[in-house]
């Protein structure tokens, strides 16, 4: 496998979903290739990063208004 | 890789909180007290998901302020997710509370086979993915090929991130580089990325709500996750923008 081909993987690889044979050949080009080595950490990297983000609070005219909106409708059901 | 962390309880500000001690008798942020030293924002994913079930159920019973106990435990993550798609301040909150309220008209649909957050993540993808339609139709399609979906993405100039990026940036910081990545991103990819990376949903759920196939899925979410690589390596690498 050479660089694009790892490129095309990356997703498939950091998810799990690859074949044993195409895994192997991935991996094998990681250990020659700092290169590509380096991305796919760093993509792996910014899945996490947005994975762990916390949502921040809801700005408090947007709760007041979903909560107002929710006191109406729901009760008029 | 999947974002597994989601299932969070959410703040005790809002309605629910008016409510609270309403006709459920169900518990109510429990050991809130204790966990709040370290974090407002968390309780333990397993308690979160022991009593879900319980309010869920309740809710469908008609109960008001059960359901106003699942809003305020989720309405954090609904609007980062409509917000995500939409990137519109309005379209996100209208999005967010047609959700709630869709979700709350439909709950007897609601069969409990998935977490009422998952359920919860679709009624609000979609809303927010009209949005997103109706404003700008003439921009983009998500259910077309996007330019540049097939090109090859080469990363040529490539540096090491050095020292974590969470340890470099303080948590608003961080907030900032994230959100302005992820703005920049096209449609067709935010959407894909958020909902698999995010909200954690399976590749065949979000190629049913986006409405592409599978491939296509996997396709923009490799072009999304390397975009998003790329913008936030102005940031990681050494010496990059501060």
């Amino acid at each position: 496998m050479n660089c694009n081909g790892v490129r095309r993987e990356i997703s498939n690889y950091i998810d799990g979903d690859i074949d044993a044979t195409v895994r192997l050949d991935f991996e094998l080009h990681l250990q020659g290739c700092r290169h590509c080595t380096v991305v796919v950490d760093q993509v792996k990297k910014t899945v996490e990063l947005f994975c762990d983000a916390e949502p921040v609070d809801l700005p408090n005219d947007v709760r007041s208004r979903l909560y107002e909106a929710l006191e109406i409708k729901l009760r008029s059901l | 890789m999947q974002c597994a962390t989601f299932m969070t309880g959410e703040n005790g500000k809002g309605f629910a909180g008016r409510m609270a001690g309403a006709a459920t008798g169900l518990p109510t942020r429990p050991h809130r007290d204790t966990f709040m030293s370290t974090n407002p924002h968390r309780i333990p994913s397993t308690v979160a998901k022991e009593d879900e079930h319980l309010l869920v159920a309740a809710a469908k019973g008609g109960d008001l302020s059960a359901f106003n106990e699942l809003v305020s435990r989720y309405e954090r993550k609904i609007f980062r997710l409509t917000m995500n798609i939409t990137r519109n301040r309005e379209d996100a909150e209208d999005a967010m509370q047609d959700a709630f309220l869709k979700s709350y008209s439909h709950l007897k649909d609601f069969a409990g086979d998935s977490r009422f957050y998952t359920w919860l993540v679709r009624i609000a993808a979609n809303e927010a993915l009209m949005r997103l339609r109706k404003r700008r139709p003439n921009q983009f399609s998500l259910d077309e090929p996007i330019p540049g979906e097939n090109e090859e993405l080469i990363p040529r100039d490539i540096e090491d991130w050095g020292p974590s990026p969470e340890q470099r940036y303080g948590q608003t910081e961080m907030h900032e580089i994230l959100s302005t990545a992820i703005d920049e991103l096209e449609p067709g990819f935010r959407t894909v990325f958020v909902l698999r990376d995010v909200e954690g949903l399976s590749t065949e759920e979000t190629a049913k709500i986006v409405g592409i196939s599978v491939a296509a899925v996997k396709s923009r979410l490799l072009r999304g996750r390397l975009r998003l690589r790329e913008k936030l390596d102005r940031y990681f690498r050494r010496g990059g923008l501060h």
